[in-house]
């Protein structure tokens, strides 16, 4: 570590902590902070549509974060591949929420559930609703994400729900595309100039924190689990780290220490980001209900 | 006009004739953002089927979760099957077993090839996929000293070449 505590490494660090508000490293997540309490799901089996609502939340919010870089990216082609990528999570989010909206059994619709709903009702992981930062940062979050839907898909193919097993299906052959993306990405920004190495580094040392949510199960993982419906996180967690750890050997990065939490994103506790993502992203329907193009 | 129920309920004959008058009604409908290729030639039409409500069912497949065209697809064979007097079929969404690029047909590569996007390379399925990848040849000279710009182009079914012998850049189908 001691080369790399030089000015520039420092400088950086410094902009990504105010870009992204000093988070208090030495506390958990304040559980059972009144606004932190989501409301809870209604259905028949609620367990069920927890996690289905919780895939389906990561894959759009993070959708929603790669949309803002239409326009701002470093080159076309990237432009287009983020794009890409957000067109894919989108399109599987609306399977995963139409799913939901049935297991609710409400009457709600896929729309409903993605433009009515509020922070604390969104179940995605926290890791994906971080600010974009710089190129770095994105590619960064996409690939820790990528690693884990790529693992996570895999083996919900072989759900016992028929509905996940079938999305799965699909959506892996796209998270393939995204992860040769985020990896080939990485390890050329990794192992390429001072600036960029030191970028990525910061960038994974900020949003390291966030993966102890993607592998630690909790009362909804492990009834998934014992159902067949989902792979246990623990059997995950090795994979996950397998292909993680690849990719940052090849970048010439140093693999952050684990946080002794994890984050809640998954329960409805989220940072201060997610809430001007969806304001952004809920605006248009809830001032025109039912707008279309 | 043809009553298509009616006669459906009567014969198994009409109902072949009716299976094939709605297959043709599809072989014009065209990807509105590759308009060369048929979505039959695509391969995103999955089956034709009478059931038992009596209404013909077509079961279509996106090519990928979000590709926009999928709901313009919709609309256009709706349009089609309306048009040909099948007003009352059924457009199924069918997610599983999902798309891949080997149920291109030959036909649909060949035009591909000819408009210029270079068609899939190997077929999914192929033992060849596991070692190494197979060469891209350009679209416009054949020369297979292309080079990969980018995993993501025009259209998410599609990736950005260059061919380093005519430079010429060009669009592949991706393998998935």
């Amino acid at each position: 570590m001691s080369g790399r505590h030089d000015d520039r490494f420092e400088q950086l660090k410094a902009e990504q902590a105010a870009a992204h508000g000093e988070v208090d490293l030495t506390e958990a997540p304040a559980p059972g902070t009144r606004a932190a309490i989501p409301r809870d799901v209604h259905s028949a089996d609620p367990m069920r549509l927890r996690y289905v609502l919780r895939l389906a939340d990561t894959s759009l919010v993070l959708a929603q974060r790669l949309g803002e870089w239409v326009g701002h990216s470093p080159a076309l082609e990237e432009d287009l591949g983020l794009a890409n990528i957000a067109l894919d999570l989108i399109g599987q989010a609306r399977y995963l929420l139409t799913y939901a909206a049935e297991l609710e059994g409400r009457g709600r619709s896929e729309d409903d559930l993605a433009y009515l709903r509020d922070q604390s009702e969104f179940l995605n992981l926290a890791l994906v609703e971080q600010p974009n930062g710089d190129f770095g940062q994105t590619v960064v979050r996409q690939l820790l994400l990528d690693a884990w839907q790529l693992e996570l898909y895999e083996a919900l193919q072989r759900s016992s729900d028929p509905r996940l097993a079938e999305i799965a299906a699909k959506a892996l052959k796209e998270t393939r595309y995204h992860f040769r993306f985020s990896a080939s990405w990485l390890v050329r920004l990794g192992d390429g100039t001072r600036e960029s190495h030191d970028r990525a580094q910061v960038a994974l040392d900020q949003l390291w924190r966030f993966t102890r949510e993607l592998l630690s199960a909790d009362d909804t993982d492990d009834a998934m689990a014992r159902a067949q419906v989902a792979p246990s996180l623990a059997e995950l967690a090795p994979r996950w780290n397998v292909r993680i750890d690849e990719v940052l050997k090849e970048a010439t990065l140093q693999r952050p220490v684990d946080t002794p939490f994890p984050w809640h994103g998954k329960r409805g506790q989220h940072t201060e980001h997610l809430g001007y993502l969806l304001a952004e992203m809920q605006s248009l329907h809830r001032a025109h209900p039912g707008a279309v193009w | 006009m043809i009553q298509v129920t009616k006669q459906d309920q009567t014969s198994g004959s009409a109902r072949f004739d009716h299976t094939a008058g709605v297959w043709r009604v599809l072989g014009t409908v065209h990807d509105p953002e590759i308009p060369i290729l048929g979505i039959v030639d695509l391969g995103i039409v999955r089956y034709v089927r009478w059931r038992d409500d009596g209404h013909p069912h077509i079961g279509l497949t996106p090519t990928y979760s979000g590709c926009p065209a999928t709901e313009a697809i919709k609309g256009l064979v709706r349009r089609a099957l309306d048009r040909a007097g099948y007003a009352n079929a059924v457009l199924d969404e069918v997610l599983s077993p999902p798309w891949t690029s080997d149920w291109l047909s030959e036909e649909g590569r060949r035009k591909l090839t000819a408009f210029g996007i270079a068609p899939p390379a190997e077929a999914v399925g192929s033992p060849k996929r596991l070692f190494g990848s197979h060469p891209i040849a350009c679209p416009r000279c054949a020369s297979e000293e292309t080079e990969l710009l980018s995993e993501f182009g025009s259209t998410p079914c599609k990736a950005h070449y260059r061919c380093t012998a005519c430079l010429e850049p060009f669009d592949y189908f991706k393998c998935i």
